[in-house]
């Protein structure tokens, strides 16, 4: 299957997350790869939620993450529903004060000037129960179609961040179908390059993989190989962090794994309601701990307070 | 001479507000300004409130300019009082002897400390008034932001505070940086995004025209109406009326700061979805503004509320791009639509296996299985009710949650599943008892209108109150977490409004027995009880009437007990029933001196043998006609029996001396009397009445 849509020139799929490097690294953001691990969002990336919460004072990154969502794969035949899709993170600590405006400008960068559309900022406050982490804002809409996040953190792992950092999710494949103006993800232009001259669309790239992993997610998966996995990954984590000096960061790749496990078991439908808050229970512990860790390891390092503090 | 006066301008100007807080964070920032400048002694005129998503302002009228001065005065000790008790009053006041005035009260000569208090100018005092107001303002929730301790809904950017026409020096401390007072607002976001020179505003309408001058409607009033005639002016040139309630009007007048109205259309595909779920995706998901035709059948137009002054290009990209939103939305729900409905819905119910009610509640197939056993025993007492009908309907009731449509639009919940018994061939009656099972959900929604129904409705509820207060889960202050009082309301509302004669306590013993409990908890059936006596005394019943008609607890026929109430109230307020509580008020006032002078109750026997006056064998024999006295008869009718009562006792009180120098015969009218007390207090607890 070869593609069908060829965009205008700086808005295919690889331009918009090439743009919004490019845009973030201009406003000073530390430029990072994702994070070489299944997560579920950007958020997990220790980019993202250890450093929200230490050492630096001022921490400003941004990367692409690519995100797994076991439970929304639809076998490569949904046109907006994926298990596997791109999400681009930024995060400025402290938030400043100019968060909308930065943001905005942003869309600019990517082709889509907030002066000829409708923008929103609609409530919508963030929780994400595995990583005890939440925080107030919205989801910014255009033209009625949620395009990003926007949330000013407020606690992680439990504890209080401060400063506050301000969290920008951009769901790049929703978005670049809207830039693109199509209804099918399979059909975004990923290079801007003709089929007859090997250009691929999105599907060319991911459709078999969506097929696949929607079997296995959903019908293949060993559960009780998962099961012990994720036992060990929260053994593992758990004597991390009780070592004389604590891997905060070998700990928290575990706490990630397991929670990457639980949502392969989840998707394979074998935790019930009841074990389903158990299960989240028991990775918010391990981050919980690990983020602990993390804090408590760069008091340890340094004297009193962190670098410019 | 008139006091000086100045008008008080507070704006401030923060990101995006949540639209359901707005209404709400207006008032409070009037009721907060009000208490405060009411606490400090300054008078002032009207005030005005408004908020638009990034203001939220207040002007008040002729704020007193300066205090008043006081005189503070303090009593100290006579004048004749030890030196020592004086020289302890001159150094709490911190005067000398000589300024402390002698002064002749009534109950002697003290000494007084007078002291004037100089009243303060009110532009010193705004600025810590402000700045609490704020740094306490009540919203639901808030956060921080930058390097700050301090909260607000969403990060402030700027406090305005404009005092007869002049800046105001101040500065809000926002643990951290300060944010100092300045006196510049802000245009529309996107449309006028320009500073504003606040300092010419002299009226609340200077301030409103300034800033419409800048595409900010500020008045949250105005943007509601501007949006319900707007969108009901094309509702009338597209042959139709507007569908939207009021409520979701004003949150998507929230969303805005200059409404700009546009029509958009539903693909002919999606019109044959159910009218509920069209209604869920473009008004509850997208905040559309729902149209219907004049039968009342869902319109393919629908009104988008953009935040954009109008630009023919913008709003065709604008309304091609909600127009896609809606199209996905509805591609979804068509899939689920199609999906669900191609398995019975029944076949869902063991999916609901897994899926918990709530912990040590079991899953909700389990409720399921409870619900059809409930639904029937209820139905038995509802009359035109088919208990097999109410069964069925009660097992299924919960099936549609375990369908794809609920879980991606969980407020269609019922709904979704009466429409798919339908398709699935179920009994029109029980599909119809499925899909308003949920009914009422809160006090203006109306029951459900069929007897299975009505079944259904009564049964959810009830399992859900046996189940959680079975397991120590029951509200606690204004915590309620899983609704139970609303839950409560609704089986009394059933019971009254659906006039269902049932025994309360044998229906809540088989829920609980259904769930394996041994017994119902203790606390139940009185928090039923007290949520009775709040919805009765709700409807107009005074609460001493309630009281009198609901008795000691015994009765738990909730559709009896209102009537009692009902009967009771308007029994009271005739003639013969205000008479008849003054009969009431005078035996039992008379046997309670006698009884605590003899130290005993009366026991309400009497010898005929013993009476003297025609009064006495009267009275005898009017209590001895009257009806057996049964709490759960009719109590209208035993009232009115009652009523005749009142003749008798009047003449025996006309006629008689109850303490007569004769000990039996005094005893023998005391027991007479107490006769009379137990009568009426079979019929209803008159001892709970008041003056």
């Amino acid at each position: 299957m070869f593609k069908t849509h060829l965009t205008t020139e700086g808005l295919d799929f690889q331009s918009i997350f090439l743009n919004l490097q490019r845009y973030w690294a201009s406003r000073g953001a530390t430029i990072l790869q994702p994070y070489d691990m299944e997560v579920g969002a950007g958020t997990f990336h220790p980019a993202t939620s250890l450093r929200a919460l230490g050492p630096d004072h001022h921490w400003r990154a941004a990367y692409v993450q690519p995100s797994r969502r076991p439970t929304d794969g639809r076998f490569g035949e949904n046109p907006n529903r994926l298990q596997h899709y791109y999400q681009f993170q930024t995060i400025f600590k402290p938030s400043p004060p100019n968060s909308k405006e930065l943001y905005l400008d942003s869309l600019t960068a990517i082709g889509l000037d907030p002066a000829g559309h409708d923008i929103r900022f609609v409530e919508d406050d963030w929780e994400s129960p595995t990583l005890g982490a939440w925080g107030l804002g919205w989801e910014v809409w255009c033209n009625g179609m949620e395009v990003s996040q926007f949330t000013y953190f407020q606690q992680v792992g439990g504890i209080e961040c401060d400063p506050v950092p301000v969290e920008l999710t951009y769901g790049l494949e929703r978005l670049a179908m809207f830039i693109q103006g199509i209804d099918n993800v399979y059909d975004l232009d990923w290079d801007g390059v003709p089929a007859d001259k090997g250009g691929k669309s999105y599907g060319d790239i991911f459709r078999r993989a969506e097929m696949e992993f929607s079997g296995w997610n959903f019908y293949h998966a060993e559960t009780d190989m998962l099961l012990g996995h994720f036992r060990d990954a929260e053994t593992e984590c758990s004597r991390l962090l009780a070592l004389e000096t604590p891997l905060a960061l070998p700990a928290y790749d575990q706490c990630m794994k397991a929670s990457h496990l639980f949502n392969l078991l989840d998707a394979r439908g074998v935790i019930s309601v009841t074990e389903r808050a158990a299960y989240i229970g028991r990775v918010r512990a391990l981050a919980k701990a690990c983020c602990e860790a993390w804090i408590g390891a760069v008091d340890a390092r340094t004297t009193g307070k962190t670098a410019d503090g | 001479m008139a006091d000086k006066t100045a008008d008080l301008l507070i704006e401030i100007i923060c990101e995006e507000i949540p639209a359901w807080m707005q209404a709400r964070s207006a008032f409070d920032l009037a009721r907060l300004f009000a208490d405060a400048l009411a606490a400090a002694n300054l008078v002032h005129g009207q005030m005005h409130s408004f908020v638009a998503p990034r203001h939220l302002a207040l002007y008040v009228e002729g704020v007193l300019a300066q205090q008043q001065d006081t005189i503070s005065e303090k009593r100290g000790p006579r004048v004749d009082a030890p030196g020592q008790a004086i020289n302890g009053f001159l150094k709490s006041t911190g005067l000398t002897r000589e300024q402390l005035i002698a002064e002749k009260t009534p109950k002697g000569t003290f000494l007084f400390a007078r002291t004037k208090m100089k009243g303060a100018a009110t532009a010193t005092l705004l600025p810590a008034m402000i700045c609490d107001i704020l740094a306490n303002f009540p919203w639901p929730k808030s956060q921080r932001w930058g390097t700050n301790s301090f909260r607000w809904v969403r990060p402030m950017h700027r406090v305005n505070v404009l005092f007869g026409a002049a800046s105001l020096e101040g500065a809000l401390d926002m643990g951290g940086a300060k944010l100092p007072f300045t006196t510049v607002s802000r245009g529309h976001y996107f449309d006028a995004p320009v500073d504003l020179d606040l300092s010419g505003v002299g009226s609340a309408n200077d301030y409103v025209a300034l800033l419409r001058g800048a595409h900010v409607i500020v008045d949250q009033l105005e943007r509601i109406d501007m949006i319900r005639q707007g969108a009901a002016e094309l509702a009338t040139r597209l042959g139709c009326d507007l569908k939207t309630k009021d409520a979701n009007i004003a949150e998507t007048a929230g969303l805005v700061e200059h409404p700009h109205l546009l029509v958009g259309t539903i693909e002919d595909r999606f019109m044959s979805l159910p009218p509920e779920v069209l209604q869920s995706s473009i008004e509850t998901h997208q905040k559309y503004i729902t149209l219907q035709a004049h039968d009342g059948s869902f319109s393919p137009y629908f009104v988008v509320v953009s935040n954009r002054l109008s630009d023919d290009e913008r709003d065709a990209v604008i309304l091609a791009g909600n127009q896609r939103v809606l199209r996905a939305r509805l591609a979804d729900a068509e899939f689920f639509w199609i999906e669900d409905g191609s398995i019975p819905l029944a076949d869902f119910l063991p999916h609901l296996a897994n899926v918990a009610f709530y912990e040590r509640l079991g899953t909700l197939y389990d409720k399921s299985l409870r619900l059809e056993k409930l639904a029937a025993d209820i139905a038995a007492a509802i009359p035109g009710a088919d208990e097999i009908i109410a069964a069925r309907a009660g097992l299924l009731a919960k099936a549609d949650l375990a369908t794809g449509m609920v879980s991606e639009f969980p407020e269609l919940q019922g709904i979704m599943g009466g429409y798919y018994a339908k398709g699935a061939g179920e009994d029109a009656a029980a599909a119809e008892a499925i899909a308003v099972h949920y009914r009422p959900e809160g006090p203006d929604d109306s029951l459900p209108a069929t007897a299975e129904g009505l079944a259904v409705a009564l049964a959810d509820k009830i399992d859900t109150l046996v189940g959680f207060f079975g397991v120590g889960a029951r509200p606690t202050g204004s915590k309620d977490p899983f609704a139970l009082r609303r839950a409560a309301l609704g089986v009394i509302r059933i019971l009254i409004e659906g006039n269902i004669s049932l025994s309360l306590h044998g229906v809540l013993q088989n829920a609980a027995v259904y769930y394996g409990f041994t017994t119902i908890d203790d606390e139940l059936l009185p928090f039923i009880r007290e949520r009775l006596r709040v919805n009765l005394r709700d409807t107009g019943i005074a609460h001493d009437v309630v009281a009198a008609a609901l008795g000691n607890g015994e009765l738990d026929d909730i559709c009896l007990l209102a009537d009692r109430a009902t009967a009771l109230g308007n029994f009271l307020c005739s003639e013969n029933g205000a008479g008849l509580v003054a009969c009431w008020r005078r035996a039992t006032s008379i046997l309670k001196f006698e009884e605590s002078k003899d130290k005993k109750a009366f026991a309400s026997e009497t010898d005929p043998s013993l009476f003297v006056n025609s009064a006495e064998t009267e009275l005898h024999a009017a209590l001895e006609a009257l009806p057996k006295a049964s709490t759960d008869a009719d109590l209208g009718a035993a009232l009115i029996s009652l009523g005749g009562m009142r003749a008798p006792i009047d003449r025996f009180f006309d006629e008689v001396v109850v303490n007569d120098d004769n000990p039996s015969i005094r005893s023998n009218r005391l027991g007479l009397l107490a006769m009379v007390r137990e009568k009426m207090l079979g019929v209803a607890d008159f001892s709970k009445l008041e003056g």
